[in-house]
């Protein structure tokens, strides 16, 4: 039995060593993270992702339909459930009677659009995947208005490159919520401002009245208690400058295809 | 196959320039991508069959905390992890209610997004490495001359007693030892053709944007939530072959071994008057 002895304190200097190794490289990751240079190698990612799926990718393609069969039992609430401000639980108390989308920024006629006026427009059904950044999914069925109709209709610039979402809902005094898409997603025939979900109209804690659908990326783009769609050129004007709340506060990719 | 003339201290050229590049890039690469996957993975401790799942629906696999219990419930079945896994405590001491802990993850504390950025940029180096050098292997003869599986090695006989050979920690000598034997080939083509592959199309399944350029994506893996299931399960074969692959080198011989893997030169095994071998070369005329 000699040989255990002399076992047992190879083995607790190998593991003392592989701790103490594994330990300075994780504070070896971790300073990493947090180095100017190596967080915009990382952001390589992001640009090549991006450009890999517009360069394989129709600009029309579109994201998987489901059938009824397959609609999730319950549709996950996530984020804000309540959209928070005193303004906004008016409008849920007279039930959006006076509320009004405006549409507006760069476009020739800036438009008031209430509930009637918007469900009287064209709309479109689709029954479709969620996808949390976090890793779950829901399925669930929506009809609203395509995008590109209310973007027509006000007479969206040329020098337009983005819609901006303004919402109800703030994450901190004077952080309201917000996100943006680029244009080839906003004209996309899946992209709609869904007023109902799963054949009611659209529940408060999945963003009523009008919420974003833009199918083919993650959850946090999907802005929900939309109330202002501005039409720029730059997303830098807007709060912290990277086009969404969650990219303004903690860093999350603009671009959300995967 | 083995050469006549080869003999136990004989230095071989054992491993090519692209073979050694790779390995090694793919050995850091997969660190990240198993230590920033776990963070994201932290982020939704849960795992499902089929398009959908989020809270209210039946997991698979589950890594939570009860009160002051971490746990991991696989089937159904409960196995307490209190202190490792669901509820830890982190560097400093302080408890977290997380799957994965500190010590296992990128970065350290939570930090979803962060992981997203390390995952989806070292992707890229996992799936331009492997194909270049899938490519390279192809043209340069190492999938036809050390990979490929000879017909006679397919044998039941050979096989059982490759595994035997492994079981009683005997390992080749002499020229024997320049060849990858059966379970090595075994091992590394599901690696290489299986595992690695698959973790990749798992992972470009689970991207919205991919299911709309490439649908038979879901088709082929039966939805979102499947190819993340299968996901986790070939990252966690990737951690199986990798302690595997450690004991075997530690066992063969961990610096003729690691050298070999740097430099490409290894020194064959054994005794200097090996035992007569069992397969039968054809040599030169003497």
């Amino acid at each position: 039995m000699s040989d255990s002895k002399m076992i047992v304190p190879r083995r607790k200097f190998l593991s003392a060593a592989a701790l103490g190794g594994g330990g300075l490289l994780l504070a070896g990751c971790d300073a990493l993270t947090e180095d100017a240079r190596f967080r915009s190698f990382l952001r390589t990612g992001e640009a090549l992702n991006n450009g890999a799926h517009r360069l394989i990718m129709d600009r029309g393609a579109l994201a998987p339909e489901f059938g009824e069969a397959d609609m999730s039992p319950i549709f996950k609430a996530n984020g804000s459930i309540s959209g928070g401000t005193p303004e906004y639980a008016a409008h849920v108390a007279d039930k959006f009677a006076s509320w009004q989308l405006r549409i507006d920024g760069m476009v020739k006629n800036p438009l008031n659009l209430d509930l009637k006026k918007l469900m009287a427009m064209p709309s479109r059904e689709q029954i479709t995947r969620h996808d949390c950044v976090e890793g779950w999914s829901a399925i669930g069925k929506w009809r609203g208005t395509p995008l590109r109709l209310l973007l027509q209709a006000a007479g969206l610039s040329s020098r337009a490159r983005y819609v901006v979402f303004h919402c109800a809902d703030q994450w901190g005094p004077g952080t309201p919520y917000y996100e943006s898409i680029d244009l080839i997603d906003a004209f996309h025939p899946q992209t709609i401002l869904a007023w109902s979900m799963n054949d009611g109209i659209l529940p408060v804690k999945h963003g009523a009245p009008l919420r974003l659908r833009v199918e083919r990326q993650l959850g946090y783009k999907q802005a929900k208690y939309v109330m202002r769609v501005e039409a720029t050129d730059d997303l830098k004007k807007f709060f912290g400058g990277k086009g969404g709340y969650w990219e303004d506060a903690h860093d999350y990719d603009w671009y959300a295809g995967i | 196959m083995a050469q006549a003339e080869l003999k136990p201290g004989d230095v071989v050229k054992r491993h090519r320039l692209s073979t050694r590049l790779w390995h090694w890039t793919n050995a850091i690469t997969l660190f990240v991508m198993l230590m920033s996957g776990l963070m994201i993975f932290n982020a939704h401790a849960r795992l499902y069959w089929g398009d959908y799942g989020a809270n209210d629906d039946k997991a698979w696999l589950v890594i939570d905390d009860a009160g002051d219990t971490g746990f991991v419930e696989i089937a159904g079945v409960r196995v307490e992890t209190t202190g490792v896994l669901g509820i830890w405590k982190n560097s400093e001491g302080e408890v977290k209610r997380r799957a994965f802990p500190h010590w296992i993850t990128i970065p350290s504390a939570y930090d979803l997004q962060a992981a997203r950025r390390w995952h989806f940029t070292f992707a890229w180096i996992l799936a331009v490495g492997l194909t270049l050098y899938m490519l390279r292997s192809l043209w340069n003869g190492h999938v036809r001359n050390d990979l490929h599986i000879r017909k006679w090695e397919w044998s039941i006989g050979h096989i059982w007693h490759d595994i035997k050979d492994h079981a009683r920690l005997r390992f080749p000598t002499g020229a024997a030892a320049k060849d990858y034997n059966i379970l090595q080939k075994f091992a590394y083509i599901s690696v290489l053709f299986i595992l690695l592959p698959l973790i990749i199309f798992t992972g470009l399944t689970m991207s919205p944007a991919m299911n709309a350029a490439w649908p038979w994506l879901l088709d082929l893996f039966g939805g979102r939530q499947s190819a993340r299931s299968i996901h986790f399960i070939a990252a966690f074969s990737l951690v199986a072959f990798f302690f595997v692959h450690m004991a075997m080198v530690l066992l063969a011989g961990p610096i003729n071994e690691v050298r070999s893997m740097i430099t490409g030169k290894y020194t064959l095994p054994g005794k200097a008057d090996p035992l007569p071998q069992p397969e039968v070369v054809q040599g030169e005329p003497a």
